[in-house]
């Protein structure tokens, strides 16, 4: 009776105890849930290693060999002329380069060694000038660069930001600095012409330095650095700026200066008329100017052609090494004697 | 400390909770807070942070602050989703139980609310097959006798059905009576024990007198059971909510911390301070340059006056740029692959068993590679080696053996023979077969009467006298009907003296109804019940059957019986029924009364009951014992009986192979004296080639962890196999943190409840989902079907996992490590002023993509088949010493990052030269070069390619060109164009070859240098593997890997070792200790992970000191 009312009185939600089974709970099978998934297992035989080291020679000697070559076909002519361009009695060598009052022009002459076909690369090289200081390097404005709408935008160019209030165009230490050295060059009596135009990255001019942004306050700051910008020539056509802004992540580099679409034959001389205005002298830094051919490979770079050569010739020295080695102390491959404890007898 | 409970009273108002259950660990408004802290009090986060808050002073930040932000949210965020998602799930189980409907007794009428409103003192009614919603103290039952029957697999996973009796004070109540019953229930506060609760009801007027009835665990219905066999029960709600037995015992368990978990946090602290170290020296040296060279670079513009706290600019700026040394990705991909790992094992055909339906489960997802270096195992013996499947064999009735020729008494015609005479010695022994139990029958539909019995041995006694006719028929509440020989035999129980673990023997109290008489009749190990024989009786007989059926290796249990006179037994009832109501020491006063009536018995018999080994026990634990894991056999059984077992199971050889060392005695001075000298005879013969194991009961156990600890510390290192029987639950959890505390691995694996404590104390602990429940399972990391899996587990998943592992998280610092040493080199390029060479997009994609995701696919690794494995065993010694990963190991990948990242920035340098020096062309020129590296690093160091990682592999090298490009095309980002650019350079493809060739050169020929003729034990079973296939010729393994070291040290020979000879001898002699202990000795021998030097010849005990 009662028994009965408890019961039936509770509704359908009583069955919790009879959870469903499933037929079996055995896991599925493949392939990859069992870590039998078809596999090479490759292992190091002395045929196989041999092989690849003498392939490997047999990749790197002729890459070597044609680096090689092709850096050797480069003519460059290499001159420096921080300390030749001072004049000889000179003592304070700063004193002098932060004068402006002084006349910085200066006379060089160069032999041409070999023929050089145009065209023919004018590079000025610096030393030890660290272009990739962390202080230097973070010191742009990439937007203020690529909007004229964002010149305020200056924040990260400290210190060389605001100049008598108001912001510098372009600002940052990198732009301040720019390299003001020029070069003139005469050749038989004729004037060399130095192309100047595109000796910055095309996607730089387009895209990264807008052409409706001029320079504006540009070194009007209480120390000048480098070069002066032209106000009216908006800063995608400031090609020098642009080249120099690419900052080298090297104490030693060159930059592009300019092209001479001229060939120079062996024994020529050139002169060139060049004025020294850039600072290297506070920290005895060199700056030299460079003439160049180009190939495949780029200006002249022994590095590659040296590297590929010496590693192709180690590597068959080791794949030969390896052979002899085999020969005179051949291994059986997976011999179970070799297995530690199976070499020692029991009980020992 | 006691709670009142009021039946049905709602005019007193209490404040215990009500019974809203909540698993959940967080609220919506306390889970941001909450987890944030939880995943912060890990170092390695907080390492994070701090860089990351670092790098938002935009003085010294090398890079956007975004490339650790980034990471670092998006694994914060991958942590929090899996956290969210787990207490979601909880939360909605939770409230499905809470919402459940329900019927209580409100005002005299019985309503129908919700699980959660249940408050304490409410009278609640459970209909059949429904769950019980809160602890109840039961008082009414549909069963006129006042019983009822629950299964509690939910809560100790024992699937067998529980008896639950309503108090004597409520029988007799009727449905009307039980809506207006009013009373109080005294019991103590909430706790864990879902064995045990001590309490007393009292009714108040009209319906009984005042009188206390006393009240346990069998009158209660607890949470999360279910009402079986029984139409209704109601019962009073004493704990609700979160404080009921299963509420309390809930807890989140320590979670565990693998081996080579230490092992890479301790890697992890020392390349913390090689960073620190990196960062004081260049920092300091970058201040000095500052103020020498960069004043004099005016380009540089530094003020003379700067603030006071420049001195610490460049010193920050490195500790940022190193701080990508210790890589953010490891935790996520060790997440990763560990719970594939753990997949791994569940999805394992291998291991499922087909007889009971159960594949393996890892529970634990996080120390898989601990399985692979096990060193001690520590395991039950009934239902873990044997299959806890009890069959009775034979007996000695009164004198009599039974069953001696024929191995099964149940079919000795001289048995039967006795039954069908009624010989009364026989008929005694059968009446306590069938009555000294707690077995419930129950009828089936086809007639046929099943057993529930809660211990196999009962339900094998019980079986087996129901074959000699004697057969108990129905059990209802007090009453027993027995038929014996076609004639009906009615009992009334009148008291069951319960069994415990340390009274070992349990008995009844009967009433014969045909002669009124009243018996014992008690059932016990032979040392609980022979002792009590009365005096005068001849033991002898029965303790030479103990030792025959012991050495047999059967199980033995003796019975008794004695007629009470009804006096004797009127009083000791009350005393009984005192203890019984004790609410202080209740367990201990109720031994105390069994004491007085258990006495002057006649020993009726000895029954012998065995256990059948399971299949493929033996070669087990004979691979397992190759492979260099040592055994404990830990056993509450007897010590003839476990030494039986352990020679059937290859546990231990017999005399002249081995050699057993006793430690027995019962007072302290002969256990100390036998320690000593098991202790000397120990240390003597490890000289000799002697398996030796040592033999120690619970009793000298006892003595011995409390007083003797250290000799037995020493002898706990120095023996490889013991056996320990007699053992409590305690003792076997005492047992493993000894040996923990000596710095071993150690495995512990049970079945049964008994065991759940040191599984919860090893390592490692696996659990046999048995017979004897689903407790040991569900306590433990991992749970297989039969203990011959266990190889598996260990010998396959452990190791592979090892292996994985190993070279997963090296590989991720060598990565790290070899970014970082390019950024500092670079930095003595660039003035030491902590200039980045790469850009913020690079460095964070570098960690999250370009190099995490081709080293997962190491998962997939095998580098011996699982065939060669376990032919050859021994080769887990390289996991077990942590020759895969160790400092040694971690020095070669150091070095070898340190060679590769010269090689990258040497030749990129020199190649992208002069004119082609721009900053972000070759900052790509060197990332390609190192990626490209990594891919053949992981490539050459895969031991198995499947094509899953071959697409890894390679496809994320295609991907880093194409993020790349895609990078490229954004004109606003720092590296347009530059990557189109390089690819249309012939000289970026030469360079790029060029580092290949220089980086993997030395170290294919290192590698094959090695492999060929230093080979470790891998490389020549991998050797072999390829040249035979699978290997048919069985190797003769006796094991001495210790010649390894023989190889790189001559002068070995010459020095005395003395555990040269003992099998296992290459665990000790190159031990892990050795590396583990040694830290700081690590050689540096570089492009050498896979091996470790040979040079230690530790003797074992060094642990001991």
């Amino acid at each position: 009776m009662n028994g009965q009312a408890a019961g039936s009185s509770s509704g359908g939600s009583g069955d919790g105890g009879a959870a469903p089974r499933r037929n079996t709970r055995k896991p599925k099978y493949s392939k990859f849930t069992q870590q039998e998934l078809p596999a090479c297992k490759p292992i190091l035989t002395p045929k196989w290693v041999i092989s690849v080291f003498v392939l490997v020679g047999v990749i790197f000697v002729p890459i070597g060999l044609v680096s090689l070559m092709a850096s050797r076909k480069v003519v460059e002519i290499v001159d420096r002329y921080d300390d030749a361009c001072v004049p000889p009695n000179t003592t304070d060598k700063l004193a002098y380069i932060q004068n402006p009052t002084i006349s910085k022009n200066c006379t060089r002459t160069l032999t041409v060694p070999k023929d050089m076909d145009a065209p023919i690369f004018v590079y000025y090289q610096l030393d030890n000038f660290y272009q990739n200081h962390r202080r230097y390097v973070k010191s742009r404005s990439d937007t203020q660069l690529r909007d004229a709408s964002k010149a305020n935008d200056t924040s990260t160019c400290d210190p060389e930001s605001v100049a008598n209030g108001t912001a510098i165009v372009p600002c940052g230490l990198i732009a301040w600095s720019t390299f003001n050295d020029t070069y003139g060059f005469v050749h038989n009596s004729k004037n060399l012409t130095v192309d100047k135009k595109d000796i910055s990255w095309k996607s730089d001019r387009e895209h990264k330095f807008g052409s409706d942004v001029f320079p504006k306050n540009f070194q009007k700051g209480p120390l000048i650095g480098g070069k002066t910008l032209d106000p009216n020539i908006p800063l995608s056509q400031q090609e020098d700026l642009i080249v120099w802004m690419r900052t080298a992540a090297l104490p030693t580099f060159r930059k592009l200066y300019g092209r001479i679409h001229t060939d120079l034959k062996k024994g020529d001389s050139i002169t060139v008329a060049l004025e020294n205005n850039y600072n290297t002298y506070s920290f005895s830094g060199k700056k030299k100017l460079v003439l160049s051919t180009s190939t495949w490979l780029g200006g002249k770079n022994d590095f590659l052609g040296l590297a590929y050569l010496t590693v192709g010739g180690l590597c068959f020295f080791l794949a030969f090494a390896f052979t002899l080695l085999y020969l005179i102390k051949p291994r059986k491959l997976g011999d179970n004697n070799y297995l530690s404890w199976n070499r020692n007898p029991a009980g020992r | 400390m006691k709670r009142f409970v009021y039946i049905n009273d709602e005019s007193y108002q209490n404040d215990y909770c009500d019974n809203r259950i909540s698993n959940t660990k967080y609220t919506l408004l306390n889970f941001l807070p909450k987890n944030l802290w939880e995943q912060f009090r890990r170092f390695m986060n907080q390492y994070f942070l701090l860089i990351a808050c670092l790098q938002l002073w935009s003085l010294i930040t090398p890079v956007n602050p975004a490339s650790t932000w980034g990471p670092l949210i998006f694994i914060f965020a991958v942590s929090a989703t899996k956290e969210a998602w787990d207490d979601y799930n909880r939360y909605i189980s939770d409230k499905q139980a809470n919402e459940k409907e329900v019927w209580i007794v409100k005002n005299g009428t019985r309503k129908h609310i919700q699980a959660q409103d249940i408050r304490v003192g409410n009278i609640v009614w459970i209909r059949e097959n429904e769950e019980v919603p809160c602890d109840l103290v039961l008082i009414g039952t549909s069963d006129s006798q006042g019983i009822c029957h629950v299964e509690t697999a939910a809560l100790d996973g024992e699937i067998d059905l529980k008896t639950r009796v309503i108090p004597s004070t409520c029988v007799g109540l009727d449905c009307e009576q039980l809506h207006k019953i009013k009373g109080v229930i005294e019991c103590p506060n909430p706790d864990k024990d879902i064995r045990r609760l001590d309490a007393n009801i009292r009714l108040f007027p009209p319906f009984i007198d005042n009188d206390i009835c006393p009240l346990t665990i069998s009158n209660t219905l607890l949470q999360s059971c279910y009402l079986r066999n029984t139409e209704w029960a109601c019962g009073v709600a004493v704990y609700t909510g979160n404080e009921t037995k299963l509420g309390m015992s809930r807890g989140v368990p320590e979670p565990k911390l693998t081996a080579m978990d230490a092992m890479i946090d301790k890697l992890t602290g020392a390349i913390f301070l090689f960073q620190i170290a990196v960062v004081l020296v260049l920092g300091s040296a970058g201040n000095v340059w500052k103020d020498t060279e960069a004043r004099k670079q005016w380009y540089v513009k530094y003020d003379d006056d700067e603030p006071w706290y420049q001195i610490c600019v460049i010193p920050l700026r490195f500790e940022l740029l190193c701080s990508i040394m210790i890589p953010i990705s490891i935790k996520v991909s060790l997440d990763f692959v560990k719970s594939l790992y753990a997949k791994f094992i569940d999805w394992d055909e291998e291991m499922y068993d087909h007889e009971t339906d159960t594949p393996a489960h890892a529970a634990n997802t996080a120390i898989s590679e601990d399985l692979g270096q096990v060193e001690y195992i520590l395991t039950d013996k009934t239902g873990t080696l044997t299959e806890n499947k009890m069959i009775f064999r034979r007996c000695c009735i009164g004198g009599t053996f039974y069953g001696n020729e024929s191995g099964d008494a149940l079919r000795d015609v001289e048995l039967l023979n006795a039954v069908a005479n009624s010989s009364p010695h026989v008929i005694k022994f059968l009446t306590v077969m069938t009555l000294c139990n707690t077995v419930i029958p129950i009828k089936s539909s086809s007639g046929a009467i099943l057993y529930k019995a809660q211990s196999q041995d009962e339900d094998a006694l019980v079986n087996a006298a129901s074959n000699l006719h004697m057969v108990l028929v129905n059990k209802n509440g007090n009453n027993a009907e027995i038929h014996f020989n076609g004639r009906v035999v009615q009992y009334e129980i009148l008291d069951i003296l319960e069994f415990t673990s340390d009274r070992k023997r349990m008995s009844v109290v009967v009433l014969d109804c045909e002669s009124g008489k009243i018996f014992l009749l008690s059932k016990g190990a032979d040392e609980a019940i022979i002792p009590c024989a009365y005096s005068g009786q001849r033991i002898k007989t029965f303790v030479d059957a103990v030792d025959k059926y012991a050495q047999l290796g059967l199980r033995t249990l003796c019975l008794g019986w004695r007629e009470l006179e009804t006096e004797e037994y009127l009083e000791w009832s009350r005393s009984f029924k005192e203890a019984n109501s004790a609410l202080v020491d209740r367990e201990w006063k109720v031994a105390e009364v069994c004491q007085k009536l258990e006495h002057s018995l006649e020993i009726l018999g000895v029954s012998a009951i065995e256990d059948r080994l399971q299949v493929g026990v033996p070669e087990t634990i004979e691979i397992l014992r190759q492979s260099g894991i040592n055994f404990w056999m830990l056993t509450g059984d007897k010590q003839s009986t476990a030494i039986q077992i352990a020679l059937l199971c290859n546990l231990i050889s017999s005399e002249p192979k081995g050699q057993l060392l006793y430690i027995n005695g019962r007072t302290e001075d002969e256990v100390v004296r036998s320690l000593e000298r098991v202790l000397l005879t120990m240390r003597i013969t490890t000289s000799e080639p002697k398996e030796l194991a040592f033999v120690v009961d619970g009793c000298a156990l006892e003595i011995i962890l409390s007083r003797y600890n250290e000799a037995f510390t020493e002898l706990a290192v120095l023996s490889k196999t013991a056996i320990c029987c007699r053992v409590t639950p305690s003792q076997k959890a005492q047992l493993v943190k000894l040996l923990k505390s000596c710095d071993y691995r150690t495995l512990a694996i049970g079945d049964g409840g008994n065991d759940v404590r040191m599984i919860q104390q090893a390592d490692i602990g696996v659990g046999i989902s048995g017979r004897e429940g689903l407790q040991a399972a569900r306590a433990a990391d991992y749970s297989i079907g039969k203990f011959r899996f266990l190889k598996r587990l260990i010998l396959v998943h452990g190791r592979y996992s090892y292996n994985r592992t190993a070279f997963l998280s090296q590989y991720s610092f060598y990565k790290s490590l070899l970014i970082c040493f390019i950024q500092i080199l670079f930095s003595f390029l660039s003035g030491i002023a902590g200039t980045s060479l790469f850009n913020s997009v690079s460095l964070m994609a570098y960690n999250v993509f370009y190099t995490s995701i081709p080293v997962l696919t190491t998962v997939l690794d095998k580098d011996l088949s699982e065939k060669t494995v376990m032919q050859n065993p021994e080769i887990l010694l390289y996991c077990q010493a942590g020759r895969l990963l160790n400092p040694s190991t971690f020095a070669g990948w150091f070095g070898r990052s340190l060679y590769h990242a010269l090689v990258v920035f040497l030749i990129t340098i020199h190649a992208y030269a002069n004119e082609k020096s721009e900053m972000e062309e070759l900052s790509m020129v060197a990332l390609s070069g190192s990626i490209c590296l990594q891919a053949f690093v992981v490539t050459l160091e895969m031991n198995s390619l499947t094509f899953v990682q071959f697409l890894a592999i390679w496809g994320n090298f295609m991907a880093f060109y194409i993020i790349n490009f895609f990078i490229s095309s954004i004109p606003s980002a720092g590296m347009y164009t530059i990557m189109f650019r390089l690819c249309r350079q012939l000289t970026y493809w030469v360079t790029l070859l060029l580092i290949s060739g220089v980086g993997m050169g030395p170290v294919l020929a290192l590698k094959y240098f090695r492999y060929t003729y230093k080979p470790s034990a891998i490389n020549i079973l991998q050797k072999a593997e390829r040249s035979f296939g699978p290997m048919y010729t069985l190797v003769n393994l006796e094991s001495q890997l210790r010649s390894d070291m023989e190889n790189t040290n001559i002068s070995f020979s010459t020095t005395p070792v003395k555990n040269k000879a003992s099998v296992y001898e290459p665990l000790l002699s190159d031990s892990p200790i050795s590396s583990r202990r040694t830290l700081a000795a690590s050689s540096f021998d570089i492009f050498q992970p896979a091996q470790s030097r040979n040079t230690s010849s530790y003797p074992r005990n060094i642990k001991a000191n």
